[in-house]
């Protein structure tokens, strides 16, 4: 019983086996977190550092909670104050890092691909992709996918509409691999200028650029972030027209005569991709897939610090 | 391979340890009965319904704990870890773990370290089915043993409850 891979880089490099097997890890790890005492003893002889390239709030706190719940000892890097500056390239950082003697390394970069990248010239050392710019986000994909099945029992067969900047979403593509993986429909919706062409083929996606007919037709809606940030042109009008047909509204949820649950990854543009009292609502599990990303981690963390390195 | 209990003999013995329990215990009040997981929950569901049908009447707090996270052997194998249900506290309680065979004691050694995040109990009893005592790698020996076996490092015990006997290969 262990995972066929010895690091996370992408959902697109998992079998179906292994997403079952993090996924009911998890399960246990969240019962953990439940205890008066939520900490067990099981990495206590691992080191790990979080290797952050870019700014992450949800994602840093979570990895570094779980860390600590498994007992493992961890380092935090942020690269903004660091060496970084001076020049130092990426291999070298970790590469000294590595030499005073830690185990693991969480990785958060706005370059897709740094993480196999590291996997291949350290074959030696875990890694595990936090966010690799636009490519994946694995970690956030598997705490979606528990979230669903806490809420809605399973994934095989249900319906999910990835809705919004699937362009510039490792979210997107990371939920899609796993999606499919599992045996789900997936749908996305967003502007045509934020959904590639190719993507309907390639990944085996429906796409329906009318929102509410994408809702009418599915079981969970996943609202994705606007990434400006990785914008460098302009792909809509501006926020208020995007909010005006993308955005998700509670007039749109009253339209279709069915409750669907509501996810968002955060963090949220309130009144752009979704509204406050459809974010709020009792319909969103968007603080439960925060509680969960904590259990999922740490199954992640635990399955990988207990895989034997060849 | 060779049978160590047949049906009816593993009927007497959960019957006998229910009575030995309840002996020691004259009250339930205090007591908390834990199966270990996976293996030990169907000996200790067993066990616990023999103490009912002694008992009728008490109420038994009976919960089952997972070890998986606590084991000290990660490195080597990973094991699949299952449900922990602990619906009460054990601080003051007195805890009777109960697993189905007792071999190198490392599996009992990582139950008392999980019991210490519910609690701190006053005392903690170690019930076992099997007890192959020769194979001990820890300090550690049952207060109620069912049956007693010398057996080699090579050879496996294992509990079939489909077809309710304890064998030897």
């Amino acid at each position: 019983m262990q995972l066929s891979t010895n690091h996370l880089l992408g959902i697109k490099e998992l079998t179906k086996d292994d997403i079952s097997l993090i996924l009911s890890t998890a399960q246990q790890f969240k019962e953990v977190l439940q205890r008066p005492i939520k900490k067990v003893p099981s990495l206590r002889d691992v080191t790990i550092v979080n290797l952050f390239y870019e700014n992450s709030t949800r994602t840093r706190i979570s990895f570094e909670l779980a860390e600590k719940r498994l007992s493992a000892d961890t380092i935090n890097f942020a690269a903004s104050g660091s060496s970084v500056s001076k020049g130092e390239t990426l291999l070298d950082t970790v590469n000294n890092i590595l030499s005073m003697k830690v185990d693991m390394v969480v990785m958060r970069h706005s370059a897709s691909g740094a993480p196999h990248f590291l996997a291949k010239h350290l074959p030696g050392t875990a890694i595990v992709n936090a966010g690799d710019g636009i490519n994946e986000h694995p970690t956030q994909a598997l705490l979606d996918a528990f979230s669903i099945i806490e809420r809605i029992g399973s994934l095989e067969g249900k319906k999910i509409l990835l809705i919004g900047d699937i362009m510039h979403s490792r979210v997107a593509l990371s939920n899609i691999w796993l999606l499919k993986k599992m045996g789900a429909e997936v749908m996305l919706s967003g502007p045509p200028t934020l959904i590639p062409t190719y993507i309907k083929e390639a990944l085996g996606v429906q796409v329906e650029y009318n929102l509410l007919k994408a809702l009418r037709w599915c079981d969970v809606a996943n609202v994705l972030r606007i990434q400006l940030e990785r914008q460098n042109q302009v792909l809509f009008s501006s926020l208020r027209e995007y909010n005006l047909s993308y955005g998700l509204t509670r007039k749109l949820l009253n339209n279709l005569q069915k409750e669907i649950v509501i996810m968002h990854p955060g963090p949220i543009n309130r009144g752009v991709e979704i509204d406050s009292d459809v974010a709020d609502s009792n319909q969103s599990i968007i603080l439960q897939q925060v509680e969960n990303g904590v259990a999922v981690r740490m199954a992640v963390l635990y399955l990988l610090a207990g895989k034997k390195m060849e | 391979m060779q049978t160590l209990l047949n049906p009816q003999q593993l009927h007497l013995t959960i019957l006998r340890l229910a009575h030995h329990l309840t002996e020691n215990h004259k009250s339930l009040d205090n007591v908390v009965f834990v199966g270990i997981q996976p293996r030990g929950v169907k000996f200790s569901d067993r066990l616990i319904q023999a103490i009912q049908t002694i008992r009728t009447g008490e109420k038994i707090s009976y919960g089952i704990m997972d070890i998986t996270f606590y084991r000290d052997d990660i490195r080597e194998e990973l094991h699949k870890a299952t449900k922990t249900d602990m619906p009460f506290s054990i601080e003051g309680k007195n805890v009777v773990l109960i697993d189905d065979v007792l071999y190198t004691g490392r599996t009992t050694r990582a139950a008392l370290d999980a019991l210490q995040d519910f609690g701190r109990p006053q005392k903690v009893e170690l019930c076992v089915l099997v007890d192959r005592r020769f194979n001990r790698e820890l300090p550690i020996q049952p207060d109620y043993c069912g049956k007693t076996i010398d057996s080699m490092m090579s050879q496996k015990v294992k509990v079939e409850w489909d077809r309710e006997e304890v064998v030897i290969y």
